[in-house]
């Protein structure tokens, strides 16, 4: 049976035929220059070199050309540093202030006049880490941490050395640390009459040892004048008369112990000497002075008389 | 001959060099279609330490990873007939399986089904010189063959050393070592029409591609769609083209014959296209969705509607029932059976110990057709599939590509062919060169 409507059996003259681009259908077969092409392309070596090499050529090339001018690169390089100070140079990072904290007027002053730009100035431009270690160089500063607070404040907080002992020397008295580290020079002796003298070379190394000694001699302590280092290896306590009680190199402390225990026995202290040597612990030595060694003999020589008379 | 050596002596090193590469094509020009396949080889068997596990007929050396294929445009009988339109065929398939295997390939190996093949028997003896059989002794034995008068313009496209036999003992793989008095081997020797070769030297040439081995596609396709006791016992491939139907016999797993009928799945087609009159593409169509070799009663009420563009509406809506298209189809299927009946006579396949037939390659998938067969050629038909590959694709694995997958194992696993031994140092000169550098070798 036929169809109601037929394809039309005649084609019109204007109408292209429907075979005709089946004619011309393209040939699916490449081309020579797009075979070779495509063979090339997937040859290792080119894949590689256009992938990789190109590219790095032409901007290397181009970044080459372009950085060659002289003016050129200072330019570019003025530009960067104009950015570099223009984002360092933002309020946000501006430090305006500097609070110190725990620190004695002079090493306040000394702190402030160690900072290396005036403020305010970026933070960007203090070397913290250089600046904490220029203050910790400071004799009087034990300990300084510093941050840069928000709202552009430098915090400063340092632990200053507390002075335990004063150091007399040739030059003058220094006042020490409990480590025997240098705190500052002391001008008038008087003005730190609370703390305990010594005196005598290497005596700052050994400021623990003296001031366990010290400890030690609390009970006699108004008596006391200082400790004297001899031959920076041992200790000799000075009292008030001119009196001097030669300490042992090793463990001082117990000497003065004993010899505390000796003057609550004996009265020691209150002897006329100038010497008392406890160097060796078998056998304390005592050393009159001169006026009570003439007693001491007129003493002995009545007392032979005595004994002679009978 | 000396050329001939040569020439396929470089081919065989070509191919050395490929394999070396990783990446070789194969290319099976049919007159039908084109197909190309890529082969990657990784080497070594990676599978050889794995215990239980044997090389898989040598196939786990190797990967496909491109296939492609294109229609064939200028092939006749399986014979290049227009240079440039195959010259364009094989650029499509290639580039297209390059493409997939996102590689590039430099070297090929191709097959191919016409070209007039001819099997020669070939015969020779000779006296082993030690007493123990080296390789200047089987090269002198394969020398003595004397060639048979293969004709002018003819190029040996095969020549398989299929025995070899000491004194009494014949059956021998490899003689080296063997001791015995008399070395004979027996060559099988397949010629081809030279000028078909040089034209397909001249295509791939053209194609920027290094031709690294020829082989001829019957020969192939009986590698990949044999089973291996089917190669052992005797058996026949019949791999049946679109322009020519490829014969290959094979005993002990060598081929010892190997012949082609001019004759194809396209005369089919072209018999279709002349008895209905309806284009070749058209015929082609309903020769592949409804042809058949077998009619019975159901396909008389079975009708096929035929298409045209002659702008006759009468002509193009025409309507054949199936039992005309089979009864047009079988006659040329059936001389197509014939020729190869004939064929393997005159080869004397009756005398193998097993005759199985395998049917193979795109015209052996009419439905019928191991029935038809196996009435003209022997009880003993079935339908060949190729091995599987590695990668293969599943558009591949049809029966239509069993000479390329052949091709493939062709590649992998080559059989030893005469140019594969050393040349007999005959002349003086070189032999005492020989001896003298084997002297030094020895002594130092």
């Amino acid at each position: 049976m036929r169809p109601l409507s037929a394809e039309p059996r005649y084609l019109h003259r204007d109408q292209p035929r429907a075979a005709a681009p089946r004619a011309m259908r393209r040939d699916p077969a490449p081309s020579r220059l797009a075979y070779r092409l495509e063979r090339l392309w997937l040859t290792p070596l080119v894949r590689a070199f256009t992938r990789v090499g190109v590219p790095v050529f032409a901007v290397t090339l181009g970044l080459g050309i372009w950085l060659g001018d002289e003016g050129r690169r200072a330019d570019l390089m003025q530009d960067y540093q104009d950015i570099k100070t223009a984002v360092q140079n933002r309020p946000e990072f501006m430090v305006s202030l500097m609070k110190i904290e725990g620190a004695s007027p002079e090493v306040d002053t000394a702190i402030r006049a160690m900072l290396p730009v005036p403020l305010p100035a970026s933070s960007f431009a203090i070397d913290l880490d250089n600046y904490r270690d220029t203050i910790a160089k400071l004799d009087a500063v034990r300990d300084v941490s510093i941050v840069v607070r928000s709202g552009g404040l430098l915090a400063v907080r340092v632990t200053e050395r507390e002075p335990a002992i004063l150091w007399r020397t040739v030059t003058g008295i220094e006042m020490l640390d409990e480590t025997g580290h240098r705190v500052a020079t002391l001008l008038d002796r008087a003005a730190r009459s609370d703390l305990p003298l010594v005196a005598g070379l290497g005596a700052d190394a050994a400021v623990p040892e003296a001031l366990e000694i010290l400890e030690a001699a609390q009970p006699i302590l108004p008596r006391t004048r200082g400790l004297v280092r001899m031959g920076e290896r041992r200790w000799d306590l000075v009292l008030d008369h001119d009196q001097r009680i030669l300490l042992p190199e090793a463990e001082p402390a117990r000497a003065v112990e004993r010899l505390l225990a000796l003057d609550a026995a004996e009265d020691l202290l209150a002897r006329d000497f100038t010497q008392l040597d406890l160097r060796n612990r078998e056998r304390p030595t005592l050393r009159l002075s001169a006026s009570a060694m003439d007693t001491f003999k007129t003493l002995a020589g009545q007392t032979i008389q005595v004994k002679a008379t009978p | 001959m000396t050329d001939l050596y040569q020439s396929q002596r470089a081919m065989r090193n070509m191919r050395k060099a490929a394999m070396q590469r990783g990446v070789v094509a194969l290319l099976d020009i049919g007159t039908s279609k084109i197909a190309c396949l890529v082969l990657r080889f990784d080497g070594a068997d990676t599978l050889r330490d794995a215990e239980g596990i044997g090389s898989l007929a040598g196939q786990s050396g190797f990967r496909v990873i491109g296939a492609a294929t294109t229609r064939s445009r200028g092939v006749r009988f399986g014979e290049i007939d227009a240079m440039a339109e195959t010259e364009r065929a094989i650029r499509t398939a290639v580039q297209a399986a390059q493409k997939m295997a996102n590689t590039r390939v430099d070297h090929v190996i191709a097959c191919f089904a016409g070209a007039e093949p001819r099997s020669y028997g070939l015969a020779g003896d000779v006296e082993v010189l030690g007493g123990q059989v080296d390789e200047q002794d089987v090269a002198r034995v394969l020398a003595s063959c004397d060639l048979p008068p293969i004709g002018q313009g003819r190029e040996v496209l095969h020549a398989h050393p299929v025995n070899f036999a000491l004194d009494h003992r014949s059956g021998l793989g490899d003689p080296r070592g063997h001791v015995g008095q008399r070395l004979a081997v027996d060559m099988h020797l397949l010629t081809v029409d030279e000028t078909v070769i040089q034209n397909l030297i001249y295509c791939i040439r053209r194609c920027d591609l290094e031709l690294a081995g020829v082989a001829s596609s019957a020969y192939v396709s009986g590698l990949s769609s044999l089973v291996e006791d089917e190669l052992e016992l005797g058996s026949a491939c019949i791999d049946m083209g679109g322009g020519a139907t490829g014969v290959s016999i094979f005993m002990k797993k060598h081929m010892i014959f190997a012949d082609a009928v001019r004759l194809g799945g396209d005369h089919v087609t072209r018999d279709i296209a002349a008895g209905l009159q309806v284009p070749m593409a058209v015929a082609e169509r309903i020769k592949t969705f409804h042809g058949g070799v077998v009619a019975t009663g159901m396909d008389d009420r079975e009708l096929i509607e035929l298409s045209g563009s002659s702008g006759d509406w009468e002509k193009d809506r025409r309507q054949v029932s199936r039992a005309e298209l089979i009864g047009i189809m079988r006659p040329r299927v059936e001389e197509i059976l014939e020729d190869v009946r004939a064929l393997l006579d005159a080869a004397g396949f009756d005398h193998l110990p097993s005759q199985q037939i395998v049917l193979t390659g795109g015209a052996s998938q009419i439905p019928g057709l191991d029935g038809l067969a196996a009435r003209i050629l022997g009880h003993n038909v079935r339908l060949g599939r190729p091995l599987r590959v590695q990668g293969l694709p599943q558009a591949a694995t049809g029966s239509s590509f069993s000479s390329v997958v052949g091709l493939a194992l062709f590649a992998a696993h080559p059989q030893d062919e005469w140019w594969d031994f050393e040349a007999p140092a005959e002349r003086l000169g070189a032999r005492s060169l020989r001896r003298a550098f084997r002297w030094f070798r020895e002594n130092w």
